[in-house]
């Protein structure tokens, strides 16, 4: 019983930064249907930032995790503009094809500037381990879990409650009708790749934590472990994309338990194939079929 | 009685919505047919269920062929054409970015008994078939005088020369029946009336049966010897295009209560 | 008949004449080893790209998944000419890596080649990605560290032949009955059902005929470099053989191959900047798709057929 509660702390740890990454990808899905598959990197780059402010001008946690989130939101908003924008228009496979260019560009551009090899990130903050019943919890695991749990709430506010929030429910609805009734689409979309960015950005920071170690490719994986999460979630449904990180998380360290961590990675795409095959609209998703 | 094709309780169901209710209707040997009825009475709803392209949520369809009797429902849609019934949609969808020509031959795939190996190694056998199928395929075309565009893309082909060439690949799989889903549509009168001339040649030459959705009650009513109305997914009435004009149910469907 | 004969004529001596023509140059020193490892690797490259091509230029089904396939032949030639260490034990092993790799794109495109653009890519992805790690922890295959010390049994010869047979092959079934077929997929799924074409058949016999050839190219790869580990067969090596595709052309196999000729020399002349090179080829692959999404050839061939058929109505012109 204890292993499996510590399992679970572990899954969700885990899982909650899946959940930052997946929300990301289920709001530009949902908005361009697009798989950004560049929104791995950023996450890396918002990993990158948190190492050299920290390191450089010795920012402490909230602030490396905010400027990361900026950073992060920055370079989603800079890389839709470019590389994304022109392309609306475009067939979907062409926009993909894209999306992967600017990932192996983001990942090789940076390799060639801080080479490829894998750094310790600073650890800030000092980890103690607290012991509930048997079952051990750092103080860094919580503070993942809080963290990511406050950004998923205030997203969840914007999308709710706000003018934008509205525009970018309406935009992924019918772009079109959402441009008749005045709603400026680029705007909506550049904000949506800014929301989305900034949670990866903020996942860059918790993932140096927590794992203690960056390199210029760790973003390729996660960032398609959090698609995964993002399909079985429910592509484009925003809760749906929390509960498929934190179910994924779980997944995956309970394959590790059970000693097959070697195939965790395998379990994962497994899944992914499983849940596109048997229910493509996730849990939370709607389904749509071509008309004749 | 044996008709070719016998549709009996056909019911089709999107989810709370029932779009096809209850449809009974028949086909007979080279009989030109009408299904006529006003916006979003499920025509175009009835031909994907009787060609297979979404699947029934009951009834059935049974075709009574040279082949022998299938009962179609549950069939995929290329089963269903391979069985002999072949269509044309209503918003024209060729195989642009290829040739005229290819149109035509991807119509014959699967009647053609060209081997995977003979293509591949180039056998004496690949060529001859691949003879067979040109030749085939062009005479098709020089009788709906396409020859001339048999390399021309498809899509950059006029807009009525389109529709033809739909006609003409629907043709080239061989069917029994042949099913047209609104093929005036956009034409201006004289291009209908080409039309009109088309489908009969096409019933005659080839002795099929016809069944087409359209609007135009002039090209209707000229053409058909027997007409189906649909509305709001059931059928409303049967008869001659005489009987038809005369029905005081179609009337007031087309035209609406309260006059 | 006979004018078709005289085209497969043409080609062949095309082939015998280029094989010479690489012969000599080697003869004679101007072709030295550094440059036959280029001409290699890019006949190898032209296999696995005119392979990706059939699948996502002719029946349009977008697989992200190529470098699985390879795996399968580099591991299947590895595995048995360690104890078959004769060409013939070659030949064998190639043809266990087809097999395998054909029972492996059964198994994966049965169920994913029912999915629709971008999700085919993720599954298929992700399936490769499942072929890699399940190689990652079989002992056979010598786990992450791979297996080294292959025996060298294919040397440019044998590429250059292979490169000829997997090209006919592949361009010989686009222009047959099932190459229609799968075209006719490509454009619209639904006409093509309704011209009764099994549209699942044709999917799954382009995406089988693509993974054959990709462990062909696998089997050569293995035995030319004499070392494989399950790293170089992940995410990246697919998407590098995407760009091939992409750059040259969707659609087009002369594009393929003058993509896969420029990007090899590229390459090579760009040996010694690393990264630097990977960060061009995103950066062009990003632009091509902004500004020429249809590659550098589009969907054009070149066809030995319409030169003749130029040139005669040329001669015709002037008499």
């Amino acid at each position: 019983m204890q292993t499996v509660f510590q399992q679970i702390i572990n899954g969700l740890s885990l899982g909650s930064i899946y959940a930052l990454l997946a929300l990301g990808y289920t709001m530009v899905y949902g908005i361009i249907k697009l798989i950004n598959f560049a929104h791995g990197d950023i996450y890396m780059l918002g990993a990158f930032w948190g190492y050299y402010v920290i390191n450089v001008w010795h920012f402490n946690f909230i602030s490396a995790l905010l400027s990361a989130m900026l950073v992060g939101a920055a370079s989603g908003v800079i890389i839709e503009y470019f590389a994304y924008r022109p392309l609306r228009h475009s067939p979907r496979i062409t926009a993909l094809i894209t999306a992967i260019g600017v990932s192996f560009f983001l990942e090789n551009g940076m390799s060639y500037l801080f080479s490829s090899n894998t750094r310790d990130f600073p650890q800030i903050i000092k980890q103690v381990n607290y012991n509930l019943g048997g079952v051990l919890i750092s103080n860094i695991q919580i503070l993942i879990l809080v963290t990511a749990c406050i950004l998923m709430v205030l997203l969840q506010l914007i999308i709710k409650k706000t003018k934008m929030g509205r525009a970018m429910r309406a935009v992924s609805v019918d772009p079109d009708a959402a441009e008749l009734v005045g709603i400026n689409i680029n705007w909506t979309i550049s904000f949506t790749f800014a929301l989305g960015s900034a949670l990866a950005g903020a996942a860059g920071v918790l993932i140096g934590l927590y794992y203690n170690s960056i390199d210029p490719l760790m973003g390729m994986t996660p960032g398609i472990k959090a698609f995964v999460a993002a399909v079985l979630g429910g592509i484009g449904s925003v809760p749906g994309a929390s509960v498929g990180g934190f179910l994924i998380g779980i997944l995956e360290t309970f394959f590790q338990s059970i000693g097959l961590s070697a195939y965790k990675d395998a379990v994962v795409y497994f899944v992914l194939i499983v849940i596109l095959l048997i229910m493509p609209a996730g849990i939370f998703g709607k389904n749509t079929k071509e008309k004749v | 009685m044996t008709s070719l094709l016998q549709v009996d309780n056909l019911v089709k169901n999107f989810g709370g919505l029932t779009a096809v209710s209850n449809v009974s209707m028949h086909l007979d040997n080279n009989e030109l047919v009408a299904l006529i009825g006003p916006n979003g009475a499920g025509k175009t709803t009835l031909f994907n269920l009787l060609t297979g392209v979404i699947p029934v949520s009951s009834g059935s369809i049974v075709l009574k062929g040279d082949d022998g009797t299938f009962a179609l429902n549950g069939k995929p849609a290329y089963r269903i054409a391979k069985l002999g019934l072949s269509r044309t949609f209503q918003n024209i969808r060729l195989f642009k970015n290829l040739s005229v020509l290819d149109n035509v031959l991807i119509a014959m795939t699967s009647r053609s008994k060209e081997g995977f190996i003979a293509s591949i190694f180039r056998l004496p056998s690949y060529y001859k078939t691949e003879k067979q199928l040109v030749e085939e395929a062009t005479k098709l075309l020089t009788i709906f005088e396409l020859e001339d565009d048999m390399d021309v893309l498809a899509k950059n082909l006029p807009y009525g020369t389109q529709r033809r060439l739909e006609i003409v690949r629907a043709l080239a799989t061989k069917p029994q029946i042949l099913f047209l889903d609104e093929p005036a549509a956009g034409m201006n009168p004289e291009e209908t009336a080409n039309l009109t001339q088309l489908i009969l040649k096409v019933q005659h030459r080839f002795h099929i049966t016809v069944l087409l959705i359209e609007h135009d009650m002039s090209l209707v009513m000229n053409l058909a010897e027997r007409i189906y109305v649909l509305d709001h997914g059931s059928l409303l009435a049967e008869g001659t295009p005489d009987e038809i004009k005369a029905n005081h149910k179609v009337i007031k469907a087309y035209l609406g209560e309260g006059e | 008949m006979k004018t078709n004969f005289k085209y497969n004529i043409i080609w062949f001596i095309i082939m015998v004449a280029g094989f010479y023509l690489m012969n000599t140059l080697i003869l004679v020193g101007v072709i030295n080893t550094f440059i036959e490892n280029m001409l290699v690797t890019i006949g190898i490259n032209i296999i696995l790209a005119t392979g990706l091509n059939l699948i996502i230029g002719f029946a349009g089904q977008f697989s992200l998944g190529h470098a699985g396939f390879m795996a399968i032949g580099a591991y299947a030639t590895a595995i048995i000419t360690q104890t078959a260490t004769t060409p013939v034990g070659f030949y064998l092993s190639v043809f266990a890596g087809i097999v395998v790799s054909i029972i492996a794109a059964l198994i994966v495109g049965i169920p994913t080649l029912r999915l629709r653009g971008d999700y085919l890519a993720i599954a298929t992805m992700g399936a490769a990605e499942i072929i890699r790690i399940i190689i990652n922890n079989m002992k056979i295959t010598g786990g992450a560290a791979g297996i080294f010390n292959i025996p060298q049994l294919a040397s440019w010869p044998t590429v250059y032949i292979m490169v000829c047979v997997t090209t006919i092959i592949i361009v010989n079934f686009i222009h047959s009955r099932g190459g229609r077929a799968v075209t006719s997929v490509r454009e619209d799924e639904i006409a093509a059902e309704a011209m009764g074409i099994n549209i699942f058949k044709w999917k799954l016999a382009a995406f089988v005929l693509g993974a054959a050839t990709a462990a062909v190219a696998g089997s050569l790869h293995a035995s030319f470099l004499q070392t494989i580990s399950p790293n170089d067969f992940g995410i990246m090596e697919s998407i590098s053989i995407l760009i091939i595709v992409v750059l040259g052309g969707v659609g087009s196999i002369t594009g393929t191959f003058v993509a896969a000729i420029v990007l090899g020399v590229l390459d090579t002349v760009l040996q010694d900047f690393g990264a630097l090179r990977m960060v061009i080829y995103a950066v062009a692959l990003v632009l091509i798709m902004i500004f020429k999404p249809s590659g550098i050839l589009g969907t054009w061939e070149f066809s030995i057929k319409r030169i003749f058929n130029r040139f005669k109505r040329k001669e015709r012109v002037e008499q």
